[in-house]
């Protein structure tokens, strides 16, 4: 197969937003008739070479090839006349439009220059039927399962005769059973010759059904290998960066001596779920314990924070919070009984830019701070003071516009929002995202002189080391499931790693 | 996760619920009053009303593509002063000139809220003021008497076949736009926007121009109900047209256009309107009955409640239908 030329190939590109390589000499080759699964962390790049290819963003500098041509689509209209398909993960298609619709519009087919509905019905059956689905193509798409739907959007891609399906998380919301039914119709595509490129952090499913797989880190691609040649534990430490078997550089985080252990449980859950992102979770934290979570994009750690704090509703499972049952039916009774949530995304879920420094600290604070509606001003800033100094947040002063402080101190600010309300569990969903070194083990180290005056935190980290090293123990989520909890020596980056890829130690 | 019914069928149920209450509130005036369904006026009303079917139609359009122009009903006047202007050239340069300039306002509205991506319902709040200004400063405050020397008010007053000649083109731009919705491929995209407009564009089709389509038609609707309204009443009226966004909006959405856009029809906005219409000529015939006099701002009142009726409605609808979409 690498013989004959390639169907796609990438050769070279780079693209930079405001100054910030996402792409640094990027490769990626696709075979005609292969599944190429593309696999990397957050901001690994694959987002970014995926919409290059497929005209939403240009290239600053590469070449791509296409059925042997050079390619630069201009849209993603552009992309599709070319036969490059994408089908994302959330579905982007017209709930409520029909499935014919859906399927066909860009390339109606018209009688009398009308749409010549009729034929557009039997064609649109047609594709489907092919992947042995049976609905009624006149119903609005939104009456059917999202596997069906993820189906409608294959049948799309075909009807626009595609030669390249990009696939991205195409599974993420399917159930089991639904991912099996999909993974046949990728089985299906490539035998009939149609290159499909898998983007999935789900590791299974990549070794079911793709050929060859294309690892990318920081914006590089850092290896290209036969899926049989390559094994899951290999796999995993290349997408993070990790060897294989390398001693962990003590102190290389901020987190310094670790805890002695938890007295007493805090926040324990047993069997919790919410399909299909989330199938069973078992978990403790005691108090002033700093305990992981890690696992793979997907494998449901941000979606398990989110039950825990009341955003969402588990179908099943219990949680109890010291010693009592606690279902947190919104944030505000998750607050009330003790419990802080960090948010991954700092910018859309955390602060309000055009607000100051001590609006943002007492944000979640306002209504206690109120007296008969008026906040009570000289008590605001004292405690605005106080986390000043105590954090350590390098500010003009309290009333500078957050949007003006680095990304460390925004974190900061977003941690004593949460500390002024004398939380008892903090979940920190990627504490040190996006900060920079010298920040991050600042931030490290508040974490842990916070566990040591009793507070229990959550902490969930795409990084490795920063769950061996800053974690008292760890939990591992794979595919919803926490497949492994990891303590003392055994707490490894070799062990977190292997249950990753595994799904066991 | 099958739904049993699902948003369509329910907007597909309010259409038959609004052709329902037209049925038997015509039955109702006919059994109630004489000369109700007599010849002059039932075409005094289709005269009369063709100019909000016309501007309730370009409405719809723009309405299903989750957008709103608020400037229809200004420039309607616009169109009414700029018409009357030209009359005396003749009825085709008043009648070119009264569409061309509510075009103009169409594509401008269209213009800001593509290029710039301002909240259509912003965008046409400014052009309707200065649709409404530029109409007073035209016409010098005043009203526009149009040319008697011409055909001009023909348009507005002749009638073609014993049938008011307004009301035909409000048909004619009916079974056109019910084509355009059902039988082309920018009727489909326009409902697709109002489905999820970011979707569209993923899926490759041109959304900006179908917008631009869209708002395009709206102002060329209002501007030709603006050279009607001119016709029917022999004058360029600057200060007309206050509320007829609000009126069009209502009989778009009584006739079971989702609000949000994303799906409805054409037909059934003529059904909302003739219904709104109605209300209004009914509550007329009921004071002409001489036993109670209800003052004219009632037929405020019932269209308000209407209007809310169904927007509720409609709300809870799609409420429900987004929890149970996957």
């Amino acid at each position: 197969m690498p013989d004959a030329p390639p169907l796609l190939a990438m050769h070279g590109i780079n693209k930079q937003f405001a100054g910030i390589a996402a792409l640094v000499d990027a490769e990626f080759a696709v075979a005609e008739g292969e599944v190429h699964a593309l696999v990397g962390q957050n901001g690994a790049g694959k987002s970014t070479l995926i919409k290059i290819l497929t005209g939403y963003y240009r290239r600053d500098s590469g070449d791509v090839t296409f059925a042997g041509r050079p390619f630069g689509a201009a849209s993603p209209l552009a992309s599709q006349r070319a036969g490059i398909s994408t089908i994302y993960q959330e579905i982007n298609l017209v709930g409520f439009r029909s499935v014919t619709e859906n399927i066909c519009l860009g390339r109606e087919t018209y009688r009398f220059g009308l749409l010549d509905w009729k034929r557009m019905h039997e064609e649109a059956a047609a594709l489907l039927a092919r992947f042995g689905i049976e609905i009624d193509v006149r119903r609005p798409l939104q009456d059917f399962s999202t596997a069906a739907q993820q189906m409608v959007a294959i049948a799309r891609a075909i009807g626009f005769a595609a030669r390249l399906v990009i696939m991205d998380e195409p599974t993420s919301s399917l159930s089991e059973r639904e991912t099996q039914v999909l993974l046949d119709v990728i089985r299906r595509l490539r035998a009939d010759g149609i290159s499909v490129v898998f983007v999935s952090h789900k590791l299974d499913e990549l070794y079911a059904v793709c050929d060859r797989v294309t690892i990318m880190r920081d914006g590089r691609t850092v290896r290209v290998a036969p899926m049989a040649e390559i094994s899951k534990l290999d796999l995993v430490a290349t997408m993070l960066g990790r060897d294989i078997g390398s001693v962990a550089r003590q102190g290389a985080t901020g987190f310094g001596a670790k805890g002695a252990g938890a007295a007493e449980t805090l926040l324990a859950v047993e069997a919790l779920a919410e399909a299909p992102r989330v199938r069973a979770v078992d978990l403790s934290v005691g108090k002033g314990e700093i305990v992981g979570l890690s696992g793979l994009l997907g494998s449901g750690r941000t979606e398990t924070a989110r039950m825990l704090f009341g955003v969402d509703a588990p179908d099943s499972g219990r949680i109890t919070l010291d010693g009592r049952g606690f279902t947190p039916r919104a944030p505000h009774d998750a607050i009330t009984a003790g419990v802080g949530y960090c948010t991954e995304d700092r910018k859309a879920e955390g602060i309000v830019p055009e607000m100051s420094v001590r609006e943002n600290l007492t944000l979640a604070l306002l209504p206690a701070l109120a007296r008969a509606g008026v906040v009570d001003e000289a008590a605001q800033a004292r405690i605005v003071e106080t986390f000043i100094t105590r954090l350590g947040i390098r500010c003009a002063g309290p009333d500078q516009p957050i949007r003006q402080l680095s990304g460390g101190n925004q974190q900061k600010v977003l941690l004593a929002r949460w500390l002024c309300m004398n939380p008892r569990l903090l979940i920190l969903d990627e504490p040190t995202r996006g900060i920079d070194v010298g920040a991050k083990a600042e931030i490290q180290a508040l974490i842990r002189e916070l566990a040591r005056d009793g507070l229990g935190v959550l902490m969930i980290s795409s990084e490795i080391e920063e769950i061996v090293e800053g974690a008292d123990r760890a939990y591992v989520m794979r595919d919803g499931r926490t497949v492994a909890a990891l303590d003392g020596d055994a707490l490894t980056e070799q062990n977190v790693m292997t249950a990753m890829a595994q799904g066991d130690v | 996760m099958k739904v049993a019914v699902s948003a369509r069928d329910i907007v597909a149920f309010s259409r038959y619920g609004v052709v329902a209450a037209l049925v038997l509130l015509v039955a109702f005036g006919g059994w109630r009053y004489d000369h109700f369904l007599g010849a002059y006026n039932v075409l005094t009303f289709l005269r009369y009303n063709a100019m909000f079917a016309l501007v309730g139609l370009g409405m719809t359009f723009v309405i299903m593509t989750g957008g709103i122009d608020l400037s229809v009903g200004a420039v309607a006047a616009l169109g009414s002063v700029v018409s009357a202007l030209l009359s005396p050239f003749g009825l085709w340069p008043g009648v070119l000139a009264g569409a061309a300039a509510g075009l103009a306002v169409g594509l401008l509205n269209a213009g800001i809220i593509i290029r710039l991506n301002i909240l259509p319902f912003i965008v046409t709040l400014a052009t309707m003021l200065a649709a409404r200004g530029t109409a007073l400063l035209l016409a010098h405050n005043t009203s526009v008497a149009v040319s008697y020397d011409t055909n001009f008010m023909a348009i507005g007053q002749g009638d073609f076949l014993a049938f008011p000649i307004p009301a035909w083109i409000a048909l004619a731009a009916y079974v056109a736009g019910s084509l355009l919705l059902n039988f082309t491929a920018f009727g489909r995209v326009t409902l697709a926007i109002g489905g999820n407009e970011d979707a569209t564009r993923m899926m490759g089709l041109p959304v900006d121009r179908v917008k631009l389509g869209v708002y395009a038609m709206s102002g060329l609707a209002a501007g030709i109900a603006g050279v009607i309204l001119a016709a029917q009443f022999g004058a360029g009226q600057p200060i007309e047209g206050n509320g007829w966004e609000l009126f069009a909006i209502s009989a778009v959405v009584v006739g079971g256009t989702l609000l949000t856009g994303g799906e409805g029809a054409v037909g059934t906005t003529l059904a909302g309107v003739l219904l709104l219409g109605l209300i209004f000529n009914i509550l007329n015939f009921e004071n002409g009955l001489g036993w109670i006099s209800l003052s004219a701002y009632w037929q405020s009142v019932i269209r308000g409640a209407f209007l809310l009726l169904v927007v509720v409605t409609q709300a809870k609808l799609t409420a429900r239908d987004r929890k149970s979409a996957p």
